[in-house]
């Protein structure tokens, strides 16, 4: 068998494996919060015959290995289980605002990960004269600032001063892209602004790193501009780092969108969590942090195959 | 005759930047006003030992200077401009394109993450001599003339994919393909093994004969430059010692340094006879390494007397290292055993008492990642005291500078750190350090490939000096045949894992001999002008007759 496949194939497994012990984490540190589904919907009032008999109707009174593989045997078949407060199925909402946090998400990314790379480069192109400071200047302010100044900030000026944007990004179905793309752009550009440095200042050490090889003089020696020797010679060998960086990054963005949602009122996962919290509505918050899991793990594991596939060795072995 | 004239150096000075430890950083300068000329078609050899600034002054001929070098003043002329005060667009232009450079290491100076022939053809499409098409055609050709396999296909592998000797011909190809007026070689044959070396030298002798290009042939070993060059440069700590042509310079050198150059290894030792019971025996080894298939060591039989050197000598992937890592304990054997002073030694390092640890030292090629930089010489040397012999304060002081004498260092090094030591110095401590252990026997692993000529010769005269006085057994692994001639007594020449060739120096080295035996003793340079062709010539003959 071919080396790649045989690797890939152990991070997909391990992939799996690694998600399954995440959905039993989540599960049990829900267990032992105190109260349970029963509880949060009768209130701290309710009488211990009411929450017995409730508990008897959820069947809460199982053990929760039993209830544990019943959850989960629901998520392999697209079963997230109803929300205690609307009674709603939570896969359904789920789904939507997925798909809003995933598009803001995009957004971010579609912007932030070639800009890092870019003033990477031009980082180690002029390095330690003014761009290179310049660069590292402006994204370790940006990433030092918490995001949520940052978007109250930008609010203030851009939507309140000049008006160029609304402070509230809502998206719904009836959208067109463009409008949408309208809509996401300020709370983008606050995740751009916080992703940036981190990608940036990787990108910049993994090819700095690479540049005292004895393969950079040589193509120093072939005559090529400095630039030139970075992005053909130099970057090429520097992928495996910056992708695990971006891959973490865009993972930060997805999941980690929760402040900035909240901030300019978005209708995505991060909302979504925020209100189950606050409301005590457990499956839903088991829910997201599933899927957040799955996404962490899943970008990782993408890193770590798009790694093993960068690496010539393994790509053409002997 | 001007015309003729294609590199002219005058007056060159080259500085560089030095951060020694507890000092501030200050200028210094390594190459001190070079001057020599290079006609079009010829080859100047610059030889010297490390610090002769010797690859410095071939990358300035590139207007190069490799990490914080900066060439400080002179001239440079290549094609009839000084290219130290031409304008960095012009400098980009010759770089690649009039000259280009091959380096010691092909395997580090080719990029692992493209194809190889990517890399060959980039400067010639790159300076616009060639096409895409034309460069690639070009390429195919030179892979054919310097005799690499299948040329026409060569070029689609990665660098990984081909050997060490086969990628040092393809850098050559990589410097040849933009049809440069100079190539500057820095030591392109060095890290190879002998019978490589020899077909890469051919291969680039008759690619410079063919395509009448001149070059700049750096390296350390006279006996190669003389293979190769018309005149000869012998410079050290960046002043020039000697400059003629090569039949003065190897025939009839004038300067002391040089005499003493082409006289080196002119140790003389006297093989002793094998009399008591030895000190060591391996029976029948057979070893692999974890998650192989295949077996990198095969029945090995060998066994050293006390007070005697016994000689592995192979080439890489020949199995030597992984002898002695058999012996020390580190690799398991799947089968044989090893008898060392009188007691069977456990295979595995975890069952060999203190003792036995003792009795056998290591000494390695790298000197310098060997100590701990931030141990001074006296703690690195006063470590095995404590460990072995329990000595503590003036005691042990005492036995440190008794050893730090023997070693023909002195008092006054015990407070000094490894990064103030030249090489052969760190290499004495290390010496020095397996001695305090008071061993029976000591493995010496490559204890000299990385040192200079003069400094090698200095080390294996103090290992021979030492062993009289302290009676200890060496196992000498090299690759280097001039260090067996001069140090050992017993020698078992290694092939493919097998021990091709074992017994008393003078027997091993006396016809008639083996193929593979024949073959490595007469790929070793020898210092006279024409001996590449005659070897060369002798083995077609041989080849022609069978």
């Amino acid at each position: 068998m071919h080396p790649i496949i045989k690797l890939v194939s152990q991070r997909l497994a391990l992939g799996f494996l690694l998600l399954f012990g995440a959905s039993a984490l989540i599960f049990g540190l829900t267990e032992a919060l105190p109260g349970d589904a029963a509880q949060a919907v009768l209130g701290q009032s309710a009488t211990p015959e009411a929450l017995a008999n409730l508990r008897e109707e959820m069947g809460l009174n199982r053990p929760a290995l039993t209830r544990y593989f019943e959850w989960l045997g629901g998520i392999v078949q697209g079963d997230l289980g109803q929300s205690l407060t609307n009674k709603l199925d939570i896969a359904e909402s789920i789904g939507k605002r997925l798909g809003n946090t995933l598009f803001l998400a995009s957004v971010a990314a579609v912007v932030s990960v070639p800009l890092a790379i870019f003033l990477g480069l031009l980082a180690v192109r002029f390095q330690n004269r003014w761009p290179d400071k310049l660069i590292s200047a402006i994204t370790l302010t940006t990433v030092s600032v918490p995001e949520f100044l940052i978007g109250y900030v930008l609010i203030y000026f851009i939507s309140v001063k000049l008006g160029w944007f609304s402070s509230l990004a809502m998206v719904n179905d009836s959208m067109s892209f463009g409008q949408k793309l309208y809509a996401v752009a300020l709370p983008a550009f606050v995740l751009t602004l916080v992703v940036l440095a981190q990608m940036m200042r990787m990108t910049r050490a993994a090819i700095l790193n690479l540049m005292q090889s004895a393969y950079i003089e040589t193509a120093e020696l072939k005559g090529l501009s400095t630039f030139q020797v970075i992005a053909r010679h130099a970057f090429p060998n520097a992928i495996s780092p910056i992708v695990n960086v971006v891959m973490l990054n865009l993972a930060y963005l997805v999941v980690g969108v929760v402040v900035v949602e909240v901030v300019f009122v978005y209708p995505g996962m991060g909302q979504y969590l925020v209100d189950a919290v606050t409301k005590r509505d457990v499956p839903v918050v088991l829910a997201c942090g599933v899927v957040f899991a799955a996404v962490y793990i899943g970008l990782n594991m993408v890193a770590d195959i798009v790694s093993i596939l960068a690496n010539p060795r393994l790509r053409h072995p002997k | 005759m001007s015309d003729d004239i294609l590199l002219k150096v005058r007056d060159l000075k080259i500085g560089a930047t030095v951060y020694p430890p507890g000092e501030k950083p200050h200028d210094i300068e390594i190459v001190h006003g070079v001057s020599f000329d290079l006609e079009r078609g010829k080859v100047l050899g610059l030889i010297g030992e490390s610090g002769a600034g010797k690859s410095t002054i071939g990358l300035a001929s590139m207007a190069y200077g490799r990490g914080g070098v900066e060439i400080t003043g002179g001239e440079v002329w290549v094609n009839g401009r000084d290219i130290l005060k031409s304008p960095h667009s012009d400098v980009r232009k010759l770089r690649g394109g009039e000259v280009t450079y091959v380096s010691q290491s092909a395997a580090a100076s080719f990029n692992p993450a493209k194809k190889i022939m990517d890399q060959v053809v980039e400067a010639a499409v790159e300076q616009k001599k060639f096409s895409r098409k034309e460069a690639e055609g070009r390429a195919r050709e030179l892979f054919a003339k310097l005799g690499l396999p299948d040329p026409d296909n060569i070029g689609d592998r990665y660098p990984h994919q081909v050997s060490g000797g086969q990628l040092q011909r393809c850098m050559t190809a990589l410097a040849l393909c933009p049809e440069p007026d100079l190539v500057v070689f820095d030591e392109p044959t060095t890290a190879l093994d002998v019978t490589t070396q020899i077909d890469v030298l051919m291969a680039i002798k008759e690619a410079i004969a063919d395509t009448g290009v001149a070059a700049l042939y750096i390296t350390h070993d006279l006996a190669v430059v003389a293979q190769v060059s018309d005149d000869i440069m012998v410079l050290r700590m960046g002043d020039t010692v000697e400059y003629g042509s090569t039949d003065q310079i190897i025939n009839n050198p004038q300067e002391e340094y040089t005499q003493a150059l082409v006289s080196v290894r002119s140790i003389e030792h006297e093989e002793k006879q094998p009399t008591q019971e030895p000190v060591l025996s391996v029976d029948g080894i057979t070893a692999r390494y974890k998650g192989l298939n295949f077996d990198v060591l095969h029945n090995v039989n060998v066994e050293l007397h006390p007070g005697q050197t016994l000689a592995i000598v192979g080439e890489s992937g020949s199995g030597k290292s992984t002898l002695a890592r058999v012996i020390t304990g580190l690799l398991p054997p799947r089968d044989g055993e090893i008898t060392f002073a009188g007691r069977k030694l456990s295979p595995d390092l975890k069952g060999r008492t203190r003792e036995d640890l003792r009795e056998l030292q290591m000494i390695y090629q790298m000197a310098d990642v060997a100590m701990n930089p931030r141990q001074t010489v006296g703690t690195i040397i006063g470590r095995p005291l404590e460990f072995y012999f329990n000595m503590r304060g003036s005691e042990k002081r005492k036995r440190i500078v008794e050893l730090l004498d023997e070693i023909e260092l002195g008092e006054k090094f015990i407070d000094r750190y490894p990064a103030e030591l030249s090489g052969g110095q760190k290499q004495r401590v290390c010496i020095a350090r397996s001695l305090a252990a008071k061993p029976k026997m000591i493995i010496c692993d490559e204890v000299t490939s990385a040192l200079d000529p003069l400094v090698a010769d200095g080390i294996l005269k103090l290992l021979l000096d030492l062993q009289k006085i302290e009676d200890v057994a060496y196992l000498f692994i090299t690759h280097d045949l001039a260090t067996v001639r001069a140090i050992s007594d017993s020698i078992a020449v290694m092939y493919q894992g097998r021990v091709a060739r074992y017994g008393s120096k003078s027997h091993v080295l006396t016809p008639p001999f083996d193929d593979y035996t024949d073959l490595l003793l007469s790929s070793v340079p020898e210092m006279h002008l024409g001996w590449l062709e005659e070897v060369v010539a002798h083995r077609k003959m041989e080849s022609a007759g069978n």
